[in-house]
């Protein structure tokens, strides 16, 4: 063994950072399927266990399905799985399009939404 | 319409907070919420090619930003989630990210740094994204008069101007409530509807 094999596999270690580029685990895409869009605070939640045959998980699908049990905003989402925002999208896309999550869209007007507003301040209020 | 109250979920707001660099706009969430990691890889848009050089690293196709934000959880199931903007020209992709879908937006001014804020300003103006002045007492700072300070932003009469110590979860809380009681008030014009 020359000396070189030997410190081989010390190459890399925790300081490192992450060995798999980001998008390794989408390969490559950086997209959503079918175009959805994902906002940060929308919420999404588990919808089926029974995976379809043809469907693959990567151990991140599960692990998003795991964490959406319940209802979990994305950027929480995000947060937990310590994965870019990006990335975490495509495979949400991945799992809506199979039918295993549900997206549930926030008001993308809010000033509009008295009811949202008034919560907001009267949440607010009572810290 | 709001999905999330009807299927159970909570229901989420966002409010960005934004300023110019060391204004303080951290230590503002901090001080009223739980901060939380955020990793976003997003690939290059047009406008932030155009600003980071990319000349010589052809095959670099996303750019990396890490940002916290604060969380707070109401016990009414709603969960309101304050955004700091990155400061930095070559995020301007995020700003966007951020805003779409925002209550608002809290711009943190510095008297000693008052043209800090002007790019903040500008952006919501020109995406109609409702927003306030909160100026930043820092010990030692030239005390203004609000009337003076509009002057110098260059602010329409109505934008709200509150003073605040960034620190203290109260005067935190306060200029946060500002903010929310602006918008219920209908701040936006009419030909400042649309983002983007």
């Amino acid at each position: 063994m020359t000396s070189h094999e030997a410190s081989g596999d010390r190459w890399f270690d925790r300081e490192a950072g992450p060995v798999v580029r980001p998008y390794a685990l989408t390969m490559g895409r950086t997209r959503p399927a079918g175009g959805a869009s994902f906002d940060l605070i929308d919420v999404v939640i588990a919808a089926s266990d029974r995976m379809p045959e043809h469907f693959r998980p990567a151990p991140e699908h599960r692990r998003i399905l795991s964490l959406c049990r319940r209802p979990t905003p994305i950027v929480d989402l995000t947060s937990e799985m310590d994965l870019p925002l990006g990335v975490v999208r495509v495979l949400l896309g991945d799992l809506a399009s199979e039918g295993l999550v549900r997206v549930m869209s926030t008001q993308r007007q809010p000033a509009n939404d008295q009811r949202l507003l008034r919560m907001v301040l009267d949440g607010l209020e009572s810290l | 319409m709001d999905l999330n109250h009807s299927d159970g979920g909570p229901s989420t707001a966002k409010i960005l907070i934004s300023g110019g660099f060391g204004v303080g706009k951290t230590t503002l969430v901090g001080a009223i919420s739980e901060i939380r990691p955020l990793r976003t890889e997003e690939p290059m848009s047009d406008r932030s090619v155009g600003i980071d050089d990319t000349r010589g690293v052809s095959a670099k196709t996303t750019t990396t930003v890490a940002m916290d934000f604060g969380r707070i959880s109401f016990p009414s199931q709603l969960v309101l989630y304050l955004f700091g903007t990155p400061g930095q020209a070559r995020f301007w992709f995020m700003w966007d990210e951020l805003a779409i879908g925002a209550i608002g937006a809290v711009v943190l001014a510095d008297t000693r740094r008052v043209a800090d804020c002007f790019a903040s300003i500008d952006y919501f103006e020109h995406n109609g994204i409702p927003f306030i002045i909160a100026v930043n007492c820092f010990d030692g700072a030239p005390r203004f008069e609000p009337e003076d300070i509009r002057i110098a932003l260059s602010l329409g009469p109505g934008v709200p101007i509150v003073l605040c110590d960034v620190r203290q979860r109260d005067s935190v809380k306060q200029v946060l409530v500002s903010l929310v009681r602006y918008v219920m008030n209908g701040s936006r014009r009419p030909d400042q509807m649309s983002i983007g």
